[in-house]
């Protein structure tokens, strides 16, 4: 299997105005992402999650040690440009991301500036607008969409671009929660369909639980790395470091603290319920 | 004491007489008493934001009243002025309305459009500062060099600074980290307590709505849906997710016990759920 993103000793720090010092966010962090794969990022509020996934795709580039997305250095001028058709973000706000009046011409706008032929443009707009189940709303005008619908349709232009790679940062922040569950079912069948590799920048654990790999930072380093299963069990050190377990475990972990033997990778209702009953001794 | 808010049979409609005619509230009645903390929820388009509108008469009702201690807010201009003072709204995402050089400066907008004394816009602005727990040396700060998370307190003190009676905040934790959101709701609770204030919150979140609030108003499809404490609304939860919303993940590990005949009364707290199950399960 390829590796997508390798992160080989990055340091980054943001420099200060005037007389301000610089922020530094990492000084030494390593990790890869096999393609393919569907990755987490967690963390609290300026724990670098989203300095990380500029990185990805060259909008920041490394203080020290070396990014390489697909094998190409982000550092490499020449190859800016591929980097960011194979490697697309999507970001919090959708309505900073909407720049046409029709939704398939928004669409078609990452499409165009890579100089493709506009029948092979059709085809590629209306091809990402049915993965993300928008078609019918191809001729709509973007601002009268509900914020799950514009975010998909963010996505689709980015899809629309063919990436290999999508990098969301907090995608579902701005939504409720039916546009929650209409962006992350997205977003997991382009990832089990397309084998497009997802990296998933969220705070919401049960988002995080839906992904192959978790991976939590804490102040620019490492804190876990795992399955969801084997990350959301270690519930102290997600406390030691201001995050939550999903609800679910922390009932288990809760109960635990009371004397129980409760295990601590129930992630859905279902599955809690069901340990629950088994050790339900009425 | 008379209630400080009374919606009477408020009705309205947008572009009435065009072809997008939109009903978004249809007779709406409820009132609010001074001191009450409640939750408003209801998914996308179900007419909240159109409701909180109403209450400091930046909407007009198409047909209807919005009562403030007794008087109606559109029967007289002073009122509907006063209305905005006394009805503090705080929008989504209000650190994109800070535009100030220093944090005091933005704080102190609302209370200088009062009218007041220098003097007291200074002990207001103090005072909604430490609400928030923001520190002297950050009054002088731009409010541009905040975090996410301080941004959005400066803003909500902004509003706190006009002291208003009610306080209406729309979403007031979105896109915060679970110890940023915490803070934020002590922030508003310690609001509450210290003016005796009204809070009505907006929110997505079951889980902050249902651990704070004394009662909960549930919009749907225009209309008011339930009415009632926290308890009695969770008592209807398929109900709430058949209306598009989330419910806490509690509830829904109870919901699934009771699929499995094990009988317990409906939760919506971390904490009730382990009063329930305590003793229950083996060990515990």
């Amino acid at each position: 299997m390829d590796i997508a993103i390798k992160v080989d000793h990055l340091a980054y720090t943001y420099p200060g105005v005037d007389d301000t010092p610089g922020v530094r966010v990492f000084e030494d962090l390593s990790l890869t992402v096999d393609e393919g794969s569907f990755v987490a990022i967690l963390g609290g509020n300026g724990c670098g999650k989203s300095t990380l996934a500029k990185h990805f795709n060259s909008i920041l580039l490394p203080c020290g040690g070396k990014v390489h997305v697909f094998g190409m250095d982000t550092m490499d001028e020449e190859k800016l440009l591929t980097i960011r058709k194979t490697t697309g973000m999507v970001f919090q706000n959708p309505d900073n991301q909407i720049v046409a009046n029709v939704v398939e011409e928004d669409v078609a706008f990452g499409p165009e500036n890579l100089g493709i032929s506009s029948a092979e443009i059709r085809r590629r707009v209306d091809l990402a607008l049915k993965q993300v189940g928008m078609y019918e709303y191809r001729e709509h005008a973007p601002h009268l969409l509900s914020g799950g619908q514009k975010q998909r349709i963010a996505i689709a232009g980015i899809i629309a671009m063919q990436p290999r790679c999508i990098v969301l940062d907090e995608p579902t922040a701005m939504l409720d929660p039916r546009g929650r569950r209409e962006v992350m079912e997205t977003i997991e069948r382009l990832n089990q369909e397309k084998g497009i590799t997802v990296i998933l920048i969220t705070h919401h654990m049960d988002e995080a639980a839906k992904a192959q790999r978790v991976i939590v930072l804490n102040k620019g380093s490492i804190a876990a790395d795992g399955t969801p299963r084997e990350v959301f069990s270690q519930v102290e050190l997600l406390h030691s470091i201001g995050l939550a377990a999903p609800e679910t475990v922390e009932l288990c972990w809760k109960l635990n603290q009371l004397g129980a033997d409760l295990p601590l990778d129930r992630l859905s209702p279902e599955e809690c319920a069901q340990t629950l009953f088994e050790h339900w001794k009425v | 004491m008379s209630p400080i808010l009374e919606i009477q049979k408020l009705t309205h409609i947008y572009s009435a007489g065009t072809p997008f005619e939109h009903t978004a509230l249809e007779d709406v009645s409820f009132s609010v008493e001074r001191g009450e903390f409640i939750g408003i929820i209801g998914h996308t388009g179900s007419g909240k934001s159109t409701l909180m509108q109403h209450l400091n008469g930046l909407l007009k009702p198409t047909s209807g009243k919005v009562l403030l201690d007794g008087a109606d807010i559109w029967s007289d201009k002073k009122l509907t002025r006063q209305a905005r003072f006394r009805v503090g709204l705080v929008f989504q995402y209000p650190e994109y309305q800070l535009f100030e050089e220093t944090v005091y400066k933005d704080i102190a907008f609302g209370p200088k459009n009062m009218g007041l004394s220098r003097e007291e816009i200074d002990r207001r602005v103090r005072e909604a500062a430490s609400f928030v727990g923001l520190t002297d040396s950050q009054l002088e700060a731009s409010p541009f060099d905040l975090s996410g998370g301080q941004k959005r307190r400066v803003a909500i003190a902004g509003v706190i600074a006009m002291e208003p009676e009610v306080l209406i905040l729309d979403e007031p934790t979105a896109g915060l980290d679970p110890a940023g959101r915490a803070e934020i709701l002590r922030n508003i609770e310690s609001y509450r307590q210290a003016k005796n204030a009204t809070i009505m919150m907006v929110s997505h979140s079951m889980n902050d709505v249902a651990l704070l609030t004394d009662r909960l108003l549930v919009m749907n499809g225009a209309h008011l849906a339930m009415d009632g404490t926290p308890n009695e609304v969770f008592t209807h939860a398929w109900d709430l997710v058949d209306m598009g919303l989330d419910i806490p993940e509690v509830t829904r590990v109870f919901l699934e016990l009771r699929k499995l005949d094990v009988a317990l009364p409906p939760v919506y707290t971390m904490e009730q759920a382990i009063d329930a199950l305590k003793g229950g399960i083996a060990g515990a």
